[in-house]
């Protein structure tokens, strides 16, 4: 007894020998190969499946370009994996999670001539661009949306991290509520995990038990909108149209196509114009939109929603523009200027209108 | 003929594992023997590829050892998982408020011993509810796990929040002089010797020292080794506490080599395959380094898959799994049947 081990080890001791014999699975030659790296699996509905429909897309519209990806990637183990991708020679990687900034700084570092592109980050370096979209303006629209369906004046919020991107879509979708429902609450319940169904679920029933009548979510899986749906309560979804977990009670979503910039990068890349930039795209590059109306949605809600959107996308429409208060009262934007973008970036604050608590330090 | 066995036995687990894996992967749509040497390919096809399994099998030493010094006694330690986190944490907190800017050279032996006392103490919870109470260690190492998860949560969202993370749960960078030093070009860092005395220290006491006599003797016959006067309650809580400290030097590891911080996720379940590593190394220290390589190889291999091949996740976690049942399960079946006695 006690050294069967060692024959695992032969077996797979073998194994090892014939596979370091054996070619190696082809890549193609000349094409331009780009990685994606994903925190969540690419069916989540959410957040990593916006990205691979982005991916799909630009791969059929950028020519000789060919793709892959890693999903479920924690970020904890981020570093090795995109080592891994740069290593075999993909020219450029594609980082989608806030979390994997540091390894995607460190592993620049280590591979000074593959391009980087980090989703929701600000770190930057010579062959390090982020890029983003402007996920707030389809919020504010959701919101008004939700504030004019609300009954009990009290609407749910599911969300992750306390982190400046998803207090900034907290504060945009309650900018819209209360445009059209100034006695309208919004309150908020952290997860502290970004895909976890069984969590996202729990925290909206706590929502529900509340009194909540309308959910909304900043989450990567559609588990806010299946329980609200479930009770008979109204959801807004996030990342993509959600209408398949929500039917009718789905009024709309904020939704993401990250297409149009992943085929730009790419084309940059392919054209040898490639730099590193700050990519930050809204609603008029298509970048962000909203889902198809609920059956239930009013037509003069969607005609005000249209409108408003519009608006928005001809640059005539600002709904950070002041006065805007904060939770306390206070005027934090004044009349006549505007939540600027570099206060956009590091809000940690929530306007009026929103019950709920950042955690501070 | 049973010597036979010996030699088929696990080679014959594997052939199964691989062959109903190469099933699930055929209806999946994929060409199993590609599939099986791309897999092979990532951890082990390249030198590059190599020093990362090792960095995987590094954490995966300690903690096997953690359940493997129990186990020689029927203690079943399946709190590896939390030691290594409290390890984490006792290491994070060395780096992060030790004014070491005098004596940077102390923050490193501070470090380790702080994550071994650290893990010891978790460790040392079920042990004297064992000991003194006899509480069934299952329950309540495993228990602890969750509890030591949350109280990393509890530090990185609260009092050890990076102030510049914008609220990102991490602790700041450790600084240069708290980061364990790496052979130059990999990962592998100081963690690994530590894996490997602490192998060595293992072997060691079991086959060589009173202590570890008296460890087999529980093990073996428990009311034989109270008669003979050996204290039972010792042996149970010196046992947890020592098993906790190797566990949490694999966190010791994570954080001040691998993550430079403290955050979520710094172990994808180290402590649960070690229980597998400690039962597929049938309790010998040293073969745990060769197991642990192996499956920190098929934890990687998972990667190449989904690269190369396009291979849902899912997918590569099904096959996994089914290697490790295989493996696994076959063993313990002709092990039961006594074919190899």
């Amino acid at each position: 007894m006690g050294v069967g081990w060692q024959r695992i080890f032969g077996g797979f001791l073998v194994l090892l020998l014939l596979a370091l014999f054996l070619p190696l699975p082809g890549v193609g030659q000349g094409k331009l190969r780009a990685a994606f790296v994903y925190v969540g699996p690419v069916g989540d509905a959410g957040w990593t499946y916006a990205h691979d429909q982005g991916r799909r897309c630009a791969e059929k519209q950028v020519k000789g370009v060919e793709t892959t990806y890693v999903e479920n990637v924690s970020e904890a183990d981020a570093e090795r994996v995109i080592v891994d991708l740069a290593r075999r020679g993909y020219k450029v990687i594609f980082t989608t999670s806030y979390g994997y900034m540091d390894a995607t700084i460190a592993a620049a570092r280590q591979f000074p001539n593959t391009i980087f592109e980090h989703a929701s980050g600000f770190k930057r370096a010579k062959n390090v661009g982020t890029y983003f979209g402007r996920i707030e303006q389809a919020r504010y629209l959701t919101g008004l949306v939700a504030g004019k369906m609300t009954k009990t004046h009290l609407i749910g919020y599911v969300a992750a991290h306390p982190i400046p991107e998803v207090v900034r879509g907290i504060n945009s979708f309650t900018l819209g509520v209360r445009a059209v429902n100034p006695k309208a609450k919004v309150h908020v319940v952290w997860t502290n995990t970004w895909y976890d169904p069984g969590t996202e679920r729990e925290a909206a029933e706590s929502l529900l038990n509340l009194g909540a009548d309308v959910l909304a979510q900043h989450q990567d899986s559609p588990a806010a909108v299946q329980a609200a749906s479930k009770r008979g309560k109204y959801a807004i979804g996030y990342h993509s149209d959600m209408s398949k977990f929500g039917g009718r009670n789905h009024l709309t979503a904020a939704v993401w196509n990250w297409c149009p910039l992943y085929v730009y990068i790419l084309e940059h890349v392919r054209a040898g114009t490639w730099k590193s930039e700050d990519l930050w795209w809204g609603m008029e590059r298509g970048v962000v939109d909203i889902a198809p109306f609920s059956p239930l949605v009013p037509a003069s809600v969607r005609q005000l929603v249209e409108a408003r959107r519009k608006a928005i996308v001809q640059g005539k429409f600002d709904f950070f523009a002041g006065p805007i208060k904060d939770q306390e009262g206070r005027v934090r934007i004044p009349q006549g200027s505007r939540l600027s973008d570099e206060q956009q970036l590091s809000m940690d604050w929530f306007v009026e209108g929103v019950v709920g608590q950042i955690p501070k330090k | 003929m049973w010597k036979v066995w010996i030699v088929l036995r696990p080679a014959l687990s594997l052939l199964l594992a691989f062959t109903v894996g190469a099933a699930f992967l055929a209806i999946a749509g994929l060409n199993p023997i590609k599939a099986y040497v791309v897999m092979l390919e990532g951890p082990f096809g390249s030198w590059w590829g190599v020093t990362e399994t090792v960095v995987k099998a590094t954490p995966l030493i300690l903690t096997s050892l953690a359940v493997l010094l129990p186990a020689k006694m029927q203690l079943w330690n399946i709190g590896a998982e939390g030691q290594l986190h409290l390890g984490a944490i006792g290491a994070t907190w060395v780096a992060l408020f030790f004014p070491f800017r005098q004596e940077p050279q102390w923050v490193i032996p501070l470090m380790i011993t702080a994550g071994f006392v650290a893990g010891a103490l978790w460790a040392g919870i079920p042990g004297v509810l064992r000991a003194y109470l006899n509480v069934n260690e299952v329950i309540t190492t495993l228990m602890l796990n969750y509890v030591a998860v949350l109280w990393v949560d509890y530090l990185i969202y609260g009092p050890w929040k990076d102030p510049v993370s914008l609220g990102f749960p991490l602790t700041p960078l450790f600084p240069g002089s708290a980061r364990f030093p790496t052979i130059p070009g990999t990962r592998i860092h100081l963690g690994l010797l530590l894996g490997l005395v602490g192998v060595f220290l293992v072997s060691l006491i079991l086959g060589r020292t009173r202590w570890g006599f008296e460890i087999r003797v529980i093990g073996d016959n428990p009311s034989a080794a109270r008669y003979a006067g050996m204290n039972l309650a010792k042996n149970i809580l010196l046992t947890m506490v020592v098993a906790g400290g190797l566990a949490g030097l694999a966190g010791v590891g994570e954080v001040a080599a691998i993550q430079g911080r403290l955050q979520r996720g710094i172990s994808p379940g180290y402590g649960y395959t070690a229980i597998l590593v400690a039962w597929l190394a049938r309790l010998n220290p040293w073969a745990t380094v060769l197991v642990s390589f192996l499956l920190g190889g098929l934890l990687l291999g998972g990667d190449s898959l989904q690269i190369a091949m396009g291979v849902p996740v899912s997918v590569v976690y099904l096959l996994q799994g089914l290697i490790f049942f295989f493996v696994l399960g076959g063993d313990a079946l002709m092990r039961s049947n006594g074919v190899a006695k």
